[in-house]
């Protein structure tokens, strides 16, 4: 941004912000009253512009969320009545839809006023006939209300690509007519684990990349949580929402000890637990409950009480590492993986012994999945090394450094070497 | 709106037919579609060696050619035209499909609305 107009458009960002909630809220409750999504994203601006005009004149009205809505509608409508073609062919959707769903999906209330609509939204955003990096895209757009530019830059490619790929990614729900509807409670179990899947998605790209170049990076990992408080609201008799969200505040709340001050990763067992978030670890805890309690676990809700259990102990020595054994036995009959046998065979060494830890990950040295992934070698390196055979941990170390993804985790691992 | 669902088999026998489903399966398929209303058309094709290929070339020359045979993997075998609201209407009738199971898997397009 340059020169006189930078803080002109500081404030217009800040102020753009404040809007975050508000334009998915719109937004939704527009998709559902016209079943288009362009339409309903131009009006939403519309209206958003036009309160960023009115308000700092005339005052904030009594009731911002039913202004923004009243003053989107009548734009939609002016839009409808220039263009009849338009019109015409919402008019066949819209009867379409209705047939289709004709029961009203607004039963739970939003923040504000506006009737809380988004659910809708979040299936369509996250339909599994979208592409993978789509649906994250579309979703922190429409739900999380970042604007493409701001999707962009959290994902660090140009505004013009990601463009590009919302565009695209629209054209599909429009021309495929991916519906805006919730699945019927038959085929929810189907449907949610990919709504969750992108919400975790967002804050594990957030979590990732918060070694890298954050200077102009929007903190993905507060807009995923976000984005779970939204889901877990409005579906609360979801165990695995619950979990979800959980998960997320129970990793979450230990950022400010998870790197140092270069940048660095900083392993669970040396973090500073006084720096950890204390009343976003109670807050994880009591959904934990919620998680866990009225049917078989999730996957989502076992993580997060694996997380939980670390979160309330005092020090590595204090955790409970049988329970987060058994903890992971479960997780690996529910989401079997490479990657959950290595944080299970990291748990048994710290239960066990580094030896039984041992046997475990190198029974795992032939999975092709693992040969890329560099926690494991790091984990082998880590335990080789508590067993005193320093020239295998020192290659284990050489192998990872070779995989590491970023400056700050190969920085890590020079140390390790004491390079 | 019309989805038009091309089904592939996975596996294909040595007279380029797919052997996973049953004639009854099919059928009972079949008879569903209509049942619900839906059905706008649809066929299922001999098996592929009676395939036949034709190229016109820039100049008008015709080029007629034996197959293609399977070179690929998945092997159109059929094809159904079906009117439901949206893609997931579609998709139920596609997973439906007995071509959807044993290693095949049906390909769901709209069919253009040129506004007709």
């Amino acid at each position: 941004m340059a020169g006189e107009d930078a803080s002109a458009g500081e404030a217009r960002v800040a102020v753009e912000a404040v809007f975050r909630e508000e334009r998915g809220l719109l937004l939704a409750s527009l998709v559902r009253r016209f079943g288009d999504l362009d339409l309903a994203e131009e009006v939403t601006s519309e209206a958003i512009e036009a309160a960023l005009r009115h308000w700092p004149a005339e005052g904030v009205p009594a009731r911002p969320g039913a202004w923004l809505l009243t003053t989107a509608r009548r734009r939609a409508v002016d839009r409808l009545r220039r263009d009849q073609a338009y019109a015409a062919r919402l008019a066949v959707l819209s009867a379409d839809a209705e047939r289709a769903d004709p029961a009203p999906a607004a039963d739970a209330q939003g923040p504000g006023e506006l009737p809380d609509e988004r659910l809708q939204l979040f299936f369509t955003c996250t339909h599994p006939a979208l592409a993978a990096e789509d649906r994250t895209a579309l979703t922190l757009r429409c739900l999380a209300g970042l604007t493409t530019p701001e999707v962009a830059r959290a994902f660090l490619v140009p505004t013009a690509t990601m463009a590009q790929r919302i565009v695209r990614a629209k054209k599909k729900i429009r021309e495929a007519r991916i519906p805006f509807r919730v699945p019927g409670p038959d085929e929810l179990p189907q449907r949610l684990p990919g709504v969750l899947q992108v919400v975790y998605s967002v804050f594990t790209e957030g979590y990732a990349a918060s070694s890298g170049p954050r200077l102009q990076r929007l903190d993905l990992a507060e807009e995923a949580i976000r984005l779970a408080r939204i889901l877990h609201r409005l579906l609360p008799a979801e165990r695995e929402s619950a979990g979800l969200l959980a998960l997320l505040l129970l990793v979450h709340a230990r950022r400010d000890a998870r790197t140092g001050p270069e940048g660095e990763p900083v392993l669970l067992e040396d973090q500073d637990r006084g720096c950890w978030d204390r009343p976003m670890i109670e807050e994880g805890r009591a959904l934990v409950v919620r998680a866990l309690t009225g049917g078989p676990a999730g996957p989502y809700g076992v993580q997060a009480a694996i997380a939980a259990l670390h979160d309330e102990a005092a020090d590595v020595a204090a955790t409970d590492w049988p329970q987060i054994v058994a903890l992971y036995d479960v997780l690996r009959t529910l989401t079997p993986s490479p990657v959950v046998e290595v944080n299970r065979a990291v748990a048994v060494a710290m239960r066990d012994g580094p030896g039984a830890g041992l046997a475990l990950l190198d029974a795992l040295a032939g999975e092709p999945r693992l040969r890329a992934y560099p926690p494991y070698a790091v984990a082998r390196g880590d335990l080789l090394s508590r067993l005193g055979r320093d020239g295998e941990a020192a290659d284990a170390y050489r192998a990872a450094l070779e995989l590491a993804g970023t400056e700050p985790e190969r920085a890590a691992l020079r140390r390790k070497l004491g390079e | 709106m019309k989805y038009m669902l091309l089904i592939h088999s996975g596996a294909v026998d040595e007279q380029g037919g797919a052997p996973q489903c049953t004639v009854e399966d099919w059928m009972a398929y079949d008879k569903d579609v209509r049942d619900a209303g839906i059905h706008v058309s649809g066929e299922s094709l001999a098996d592929l060696v009676t395939a036949t290929s034709v190229r016109v070339s820039p100049t008008g020359e015709r080029t007629v050619t034996d197959g293609p045979f399977a070179e690929t993997r998945e092997l159109l075998g059929g094809f159904l035209v079906i009117d439901v609201p949206d893609l997931d209407a579609a998709l139920d009738w596609a997973a439906r499909c007995p071509g959807s199971r044993d290693g095949g898997s049906v390909v769901v397009r709209p069919v253009a609305d040129f506004g007709a």
